[in-house]
């Protein structure tokens, strides 16, 4: 099973980022006591109590102090059986492994707790690390692996950011060579995306940053495929790359149907037939658990919602989506269901069926949103 | 008959009359103050939301006054220029009326055009000025316009307050003292001019009449003139809050017939009700086949929803005899209804009722108004769609409807006035100040530019003050184009409309713009077209979509996602193909907003 804590604080805001997070550090005590009244309060949620993975996300888990992750890890002990082998992940930023003026070298509490890093790199290039308003710097972005790794993590993944609508591709395939030089286990890449409610949101209905054109985001992602394809990584999800073993387990629990439970303001939970969601509100989220109060709100999956979540999720992988559970989630045969539409993107050359599995093609990655939803299964049909 | 009073209410929509009403009906204890609602008389859910009358009522109330027990029949109008054939004899029907005016306000266009319709058939004019309890009342202004208007004195006008009821005793004393009663022959031949009808789903249409001459008795065979239908008198009475059947009506009075009619169209308004025996020779004067002058497709949004759709149509003409339709084909839009509307509120009332009533969800397409085409071989054909306009090559002259339009404004506002009409077409033939700083604008305007939005313009650059009222005036030549846009090579007949040419150019061109914003992109590019014949005129193209793929999805992301994605599928489901290009209903509603 699959355990995901929310540690909602920043120091700075990323310009792109719509994570609920805040930059007042001041509840920070408060929010971890509740993390942990919370996890107490739902260690029977999920189906059984052994912990395969467990994954620190944020906002920024490396702002966690040793006394703060002692007091998460001791509570999970309590109330799950953690696998010797399970994967523990924690998000760090680069500035956070790099610089130590602050205290004790971080490195020694992040290696007594977690076994694999993902650190949120972003680019190496320093025009966009300002413009996106990163905390580290093009040096930080380049010396933080060689820290994390001096300090004993091999297992290490890095996020970068691709289709930032200010230069050319010039800056991305630099980028790209970097990264493959760093020559980590496993790399997760996005293409930008302006949410409302962000600073880069606001910026663009005020006319201060161009749109990004899917066209120039589209040239990346092919360079991006190709770049990483030929430096042995392979495409296991549409943003996720790894060399032969390395794939995320945890990620991929949430592409494969499984129960996960999570903790922390705005944190989601699937079990099977429900999903649900925590209130994205620290001080709320703190008020309510002192009461004893999980502040969530609950949605029930009909089967049409099931079909379409699973569709959603697997085709982007490379596992893809076996037509035989499908047929079970929708209760009747999905093929017959959908002939139509199957044909139709066969023809387009965006999806193949192989031993009764749906994958996305190649040229089909790009469009695996309107793929998923052409197939989805809808209450009116 | 000399205990009868017949009047109706003049006012500008907002200027109070519904409240007024209710207070005249509360002081007469006609109705108990356990059934008050707001705006009693206004019946429709959507007259009491926005407001205003859309379909007028009548209602009868006993008034004491010196001794003396008076029934006062209140004949309430419609307050849109829309539905003035039906205010002419609304007004036909009374021998007074009250002019209500805002004290904060002033005289308004509809306001005027009214009076002077009140004035002409000989009514008593009771001058009221209302909302005098209001912190913006100008007391002093408002009665000068009114002095200059009526010709009345000062001390004429009465002070009220609708809300307040102020003024109600002094406004029901002079109904009774200054309004005369009704004249006619009570033992003459019956003639009874029908103002208004209403439709009872288990009764059929209740036909709402003013005996001129004569009395109607219960079980009467009567005749309807301008129909020449016939009919039994199953039940007639008079109406109060409820209707209260009689054994008579008679001269002068106001009452209401249930004969069995089914369909609001055999029930005209401005006919005459007569008796089979002894008819009368001549109907009363004015009638008038009421003519829609705005014409629309209207389409199910789901095309398998036409048999719905017209199952709602057949029913809402049940009560609008004003509306008119016929069944019609889009290769855009799939089966509809070519819809014949008094003007842009009655077409916009159409289709809210649809939607309340019905639940009925209806693409509307281009208004158009209707032409009369003089073709090379000398045929008159009256097109009111662009899909009637024949060959250009066919076509000698294109004749448009003309409007006399009647603007009342602050003087400020005059500038921008000017130049929204002139850009319509409008030629300015008349200024005339009302008080320092109101003044009324009278233009020559072609109707069909009024339809696109110009009413909401109007009020957007005046900040509400302009009101507008108009008549038709006439059929004049005109350089009229059809305008066809094309997407992908395809034309696409929903999005047609016929255009002055000097418009032409500008209309295609904005069209264009504004449909490369709705339509939603697609795996290859999508031309957009504006011709006029074979002679492409504007152009805009619709980039291919390079990618449709989100780049994170967690545990956090699927159900919004999901939900996402479900809703954009819904959207598409509604879109319409032409050739491959889907088509969002909006774009089909685009042209109304492109001025």
């Amino acid at each position: 099973m699959h355990l995901y804590l929310h540690i909602p604080f920043c120091r700075q805001a990323c310009h792109y980022c719509d994570f609920h997070f805040s930059t007042d550090l001041k509840p920070k005590t408060a929010l971890v006591e509740a993390l942990c009244r919370e996890i107490g309060l739902r260690k029977d949620y999920l189906p059984t109590n052994r912990l395969e993975t467990i994954y620190f996300g944020g906002g920024t888990p490396s702002l966690l102090t040793e006394a703060e992750l002692a007091q998460i890890f001791e509570t999970i002990h309590r109330h799950f059986t953690v696998a010797v082998d399970a994967e523990i992940t924690l998000e760090a930023n680069p500035d956070d492994l790099v610089r130590s003026a602050s205290g004790p070298d971080p490195m020694g509490r992040f290696r007594k707790y977690a076994n694999r890093l993902s650190i949120g790199i972003q680019s190496f290039h320093e025009p966009h690390l300002r413009l996106m308003n990163r905390a580290h710097t093009a040096a930080e972005a380049e010396s933080c692996v060689q820290r994390a790794r001096e300090a004993g993590f091999d297992n290490l993944t890095i996020d970068l950011i691709y289709g930032v609508p200010a230069g050319g591709h010039d800056i991305w395939k630099t980028d790209l060579d970097k990264a493959i030089a760093l020559d980590v286990p496993h790399i997760s890449s996005y293409c930008l995306t302006i949410e409302p409610g962000t600073v880069f949101g606001n910026w663009l209905s005020k006319g201060r940053l161009n749109a990004p054109d899917d066209a120039f985001g589209a040239e990346e992602f092919n360079l991006l495929v190709e770049a990483l394809t030929a430096a042995g990584y392979e495409q296991y999800e549409i943003s996720n790359f790894a060399r032969p073993g390395m794939e995320a387990r945890h990620n991929s629990s949430y592409w494969k149907r499984r129960p996960y439970l999570g903790i922390g303001p705005s944190a989601h939970s699937f079990n099977g037939l429900s999903r649900q969601y925590n209130i994205a509100n620290n001080a709320r989220y703190i008020r309510s658990l002192q009461k004893g109060e999980i502040p969530a709100t609950v949605e029930e999956l009909s089967r049409a919602d099931q079909v379409n979540d699973y569709l959603l999720t697997s085709l982007r992988t490379k596992w893809g989506c076996d037509l035989t559970e499908l047929t079970l989630l929708a209760g009747t045969d999905f093929q017959a269901l959908r002939r139509k539409e199957l044909n139709r993107l066969y023809g387009q050359g965006w999806l193949a069926l192989d031993d009764r599995t749906l994958r996305l093609t190649e040229a089909g990655k790009l469009f695996a949103d309107r793929v998923a939803a052409d197939l989805f299964v809808m209450t009116d049909d | 008959m000399k205990h009868i009073r017949n009047f109706c209410i003049i006012a500008h929509i907002d200027h109070g009359k519904s409240t007024l009403a209710d207070r005249l009906l509360e002081f007469t204890k006609t109705v108990a103050d356990r059934d008050m609602q707001a705006q009693l008389l206004d019946d429709m859910d959507l007259e009491r939301e926005r407001g205003i009358t859309i379909k007028s009522h009548a209602i009868q109330m006993n008034y004491t006054y010196k001794g003396e027990t008076f029934t006062l029949n209140l004949i309430d109008t419609p307050g849109h220029v829309d539905f003035s054939y039906e205010v002419s004899r609304s007004i036909a029907a009374c021998e007074g009326a009250l002019l209500l005016v805002d004290a904060s306000q002033g005289i308004e266009a509809q306001t005027i055009s009214n009076l002077y319709l009140a004035m002409s058939n000989d009514l008593v004019i009771i001058p009221v000025l209302n909302k005098i309890d209001l912190p913006g009342a100008m007391p002093e202004e408002v009665k000068d316009e009114m002095v200059d208007l009526l010709g009345c004195k000062r001390d004429e006008i009465i002070h009220a307050s609708g809300k307040e009821g102020i003024g109600v005793e002094d406004i029901l004393n002079a109904i009774v003292d200054r309004i005369p009663a009704p004249k006619g022959n009570p033992d003459g031949e019956l003639q009874a001019l029908i103002f208004d009808s209403q439709f009872n789903s288990y009764r059929g249409i209740e036909v709402i009449f003013r005996v001129v001459n004569g009395r109607i008795r219960k079980g009467d065979k009567i005749k309807f003139m301008a129909t020449g239908k016939e009919y039994f008198a199953e039940e007639i009475g008079t109406l109060r809050l409820d209707k209260q059947p009689k054994e008579v009506v008679d001269c002068g009075d106001v009452g209401y017939l249930i004969s069995g009619i089914k369909v609001a169209k055999e029930v005209k308004v401005g006919d005459t009700i007569t008796q089979t025996v002894q008819p009368s020779r001549q109907p009363i004067q004015g009638f008038e086949e009421v003519k829609p002058m705005v014409f629309a497709g209207i389409y199910p949004v789901e095309t398998n929803e036409f048999e719905e759709l017209r199952e709602a149509m057949e029913k809402l003409q049940l009560n609008d005899a004003a509306l008119v339709w016929e069944p019609e084909t889009s290769a855009a839009l799939g089966f509809g209804f070519r819809c014949g509307f008094l003007g842009m509120l009655h077409m916009e009332i159409v289709q809210e009722r649809l939607e309340r009533e019905f639940n009925m969800t209806v693409i509307t397409t281009v208004p158009s108004v209707r032409f009369e085409v003089l073709t090379t071989k000398g045929a008159v054909i009256q097109v009111s769609a662009p899909s009637e306009m024949p060959d250009p090559s066919s076509i000698e002259t294109i004749e448009e409807p003309f409007i006399k339009a009647q603007i009342i404004t602050k003087s400020e506002y005059i500038g921008s006035i000017m130049s929204l009409c002139m850009d319509k077409r409008g030629i300015l033939k008349n200024q005339v100040y009302l008080t320092a700083d109101r003044v009324e604008l009278q233009f020559d305007m072609p109707l069909a530019e009024v339809v696109f939005d110009f009413f909401d313009k109007l009020k957007t650059i005046s900040r509400g003050y302009a009101s507008l009222d108009y008549e038709f005036t006439g059929n004049r030549e005109s350089t009229m184009v059809k305008l066809d846009i094309m997407l992908n090579g395809e034309r696409v007949d929903a999005l047609s409309a016929i255009v002055h040419r000097d418009k032409a150019y500008e209309w295609g061109k904005k069209l264009c713009e504004k449909l490369r914003e709705l339509l939603p992109r697609q795996q290859f590019e999508i031309a957009i077209q504006a011709a006029i014949g074979q002679k492409i005129i504007a152009r805009e193209t619709v980039k291919a979509l390079r990618k449709d793929v989100l780049a994170k999805c967690y545990g956090g992301d699927i159900s919004r996602k999901r939900k996402l994605l479900e809703k954009q599928k819904k959207g598409k489901k509604r879109m319409r193909q032409v050739g491959n290009v889907e088509i969002p209903q909006e774009a089909f509603m685009a042209v109304l907003k492109i001025s």
